[in-house]
């Protein structure tokens, strides 16, 4: 039998429905898993073993009386940036360190009614500003295939809880790569759906034209089954999609024959590592192999700009955005001040770590007076050439694929004295923010024993195409069974076994 | 473009973040930059481009103006650094 904690959703979903395990064991089982594991991984921000038991329990009674959803009884890990009512949300920064939200996020609120068992909060960038969990205000997550390196980011501790054995899956943010980026680090599958497909209300705000929230999954039948869950229209978030949401995992079939892929050769950039370029070349090669006809001469002429778009339109919004932190209403406030200025002056000093303080400021001088046509409105300007340049792809092809990122996952402080050189990891995931449109990171092979994820892009709302060709990818290659080192089965590494 | 402490002083100041000696030393080096980054803008021709505020934009969501349920005022109040009564309390915005 399978070690329970390396489970996917639907095999311990067919586990509960059939009786063969209870919530309850399966929660303490990854209660005591995170207990053994987590101070290596340091994946977590706050632990809610509590609830998690309180909500195993109702889920067991649930399912007693018949009734039993794909996530009923499914424990879950969620990034702290998504707000949980009465459990503090923190964006793993000192300003919101005692935040406790009074409300619950929509896909929190969704994940509820469907019987979720929440283990708690992971860690992340602070408010997500980040490609590598290092700038978390309190400690940085370590990647489960190498501990010494990064798990990618912000959604760090989302990707790094799921390949550790953590959690069965986890939910994330994505503004630039959050949540395809980390896990192309950890080996797992990682979407960020089309923008407007899942509500923001209730995911603290960065960059609001650019966030979406998604699942982070061992598998891409898990992606489908909990992007079914949380998508759809929600009156609290305006920018909410209307469009029916499909019971994805139905349309999971693994047929790609005579599907049009389109490979945008901008995508291989200077800088790439020539051991990733392989892994990635030889991908393309299998959905080949697999039926698909593919286009290795696609160009998207805009995409070296993207990086510069996206670094003036997300600290724009962040600016707006983080306005609120004023230290007056919730968040640190620092004290002994003379005047209400200060207060919120010295709050925002102490409260913010260097990279949030970065954007802020970065935002703040491209919208100032004499800049912002220079910068803000020439950076919108640039991204309706890029939505442009996808639309015209997609007349064409049915997915577009690409690396996740230029290469594998790097040193803990090799990049983060240096921001443009960590900015430069998320070349790849970018141009997809600024569209708009929906992709994901499936484990796409190895370089050096670490994992490479394989980016497949499709036209807005068209989660289902997107996610058959990862499911034939995946189910031809199955390198997703491949597990981190330390999620596999050894003495004193904490793995159960269902009772 | 070049960011020189002056002016990391006045963003600071319109970010309302206070800054210490070190701080401005290192963002004036990370900010000038950075900046030097986003000169590939310029040479993208843009002349008639219109520009994109927000992608998928489909309609205007329409609410019905109804009274519902706001937020429990006591668990609001939770989070505020300082409070009295019903109140956020904040230190006087104007001289006596």
């Amino acid at each position: 039998m399978t070690e329970i904690n390396t489970l996917t959703v639907l095999q311990a979903h067919q586990l509960l429905k059939t009786r063969k395990v209870s919530s309850v064991e399966l929660t303490r089982a990854f209660i005591d898993r995170i207990e053994k594991i987590d101070p290596l991984i340091l994946a977590m921000v706050t632990q809610t073993p509590d609830t998690a038991l309180k909500q195993a329990d109702e889920a067991d009674r649930r399912i007693a009386g018949g009734d039993i959803q794909p996530l009923t009884g499914i424990p879950v890990i969620i990034k702290d940036l998504i707000c949980t009512k009465g459990i503090r949300t923190t964006c793993s920064s000192r300003m919101l360190e005692n935040f406790v939200p009074p409300y619950d996020a929509t896909v929190v609120e969704r994940l509820k009614a469907g019987g979720m068992v929440l283990l708690g909060k992971s860690n992340m960038d602070e408010f997500a500003m980040g490609s590598s969990n290092e700038n978390s205000a309190f400690f940085t997550t370590r990647n489960p295939w190498d501990l010494s390196r990064v798990p990618g980011g912000s959604s760090g501790g989302s990707a790094a809880s799921v390949a550790a054995g953590e959690a069965l899956y986890s939910i994330g943010t994505d503004t630039g790569g959050s949540i395809r980026m980390p896990a192309s680090f950890c080996n797992i599958v990682g979407l960020k759906p089309t923008y407007g497909r899942v509500s923001r209300y209730g995911a603290v705000a960065y960059a609001s034209s650019l966030d979406q929230i998604g699942p982070l999954t061992r598998d891409v039948s898990d992606a489908a089954l909990v992007l079914s869950a949380i998508a759809g229209f929600d009156d609290k978030d305006s920018t909410s999609s209307i469009n029916e949401v499909p019971e994805y995992i139905q349309g999971l079939n693994g047929d790609i024959r005579g599907l049009k892929i389109g490979v945008p050769k901008e995508y291989f950039v200077t800088g790439m590592q020539p051991d990733v370029k392989i892994v990635i070349e030889a991908a393309i090669k299998k959905l080949e192999e697999l039926g698909a006809i593919v286009d290795t001469d696609v160009s998207l002429p805009s995409t070296p700009a993207a990086l510069a778009v996206y670094y003036i339109l997300g600290p724009c919004e962040a600016s707006a955005n983080l306005a609120r932190y004023d230290g007056v209403r919730y968040g640190y406030s620092f004290k002994n001040s003379q005047n209400i200025v200060e207060v919120t002056e010295k709050s925002r000093q102490y409260g913010f770590g260097p990279e949030v303080k970065r954007r802020v400021m970065l935002g703040t001088y491209a919208l100032s007076a004499g800049y912002y046509d220079a910068y803000y409105l020439k950076a919108q300007k640039v991204r309706t050439l890029i939505c442009n340049e996808f639309s015209r792809a997609f007349e064409k092809y049915d997915v577009l694929v690409a690396p996740t990122s230029p290469g594998v996952p790097f040193k803990i402080g090799e990049k983060i004295d240096d921001p443009v050189s960590m900015y430069l990891t998320d070349v790849c995931t970018l141009p997809v923010n600024i569209a708009g449109i929906p992709a994901v990171s499936v484990p796409g092979g190895f370089s050096q024993g670490l994992p490479v994820g394989l980016q497949i892009m499709a036209r807005p709302f068209d989660e289902q195409t997107l996610l058959n060709v990862a499911y034939a990818y995946e189910q031809a290659t199955q390198y997703y069974k491949k597990l981190a080192p330390l999620a596999v089965d050894q003495p004193g590494n904490g793995s159960n076994k269902p009772g | 473009m070049k960011i020189g402490k002056e002016e990391v002083l006045h963003i600071a100041k319109l970010a309302r973040i206070n800054l210490d000696e070190s701080e401005i030393e290192t963002f004036s080096r990370q900010l000038s930059n950075i900046l030097e980054n986003f000169e590939i803008l310029d040479k993208v021709d843009t002349g008639n481009v219109p520009p994109t505020t927000q992608p998928n934009p489909q309609y205007t969501i329409i609410k019905e103006d109804k009274v519902q349920p706001s937020l429990e005022r006591k668990d609001v109040l939770a989070n505020a650094p300082g409070k009295e009564g019903e109140f956020f309390k904040i230190l006087p915005v104007m001289e006596k």
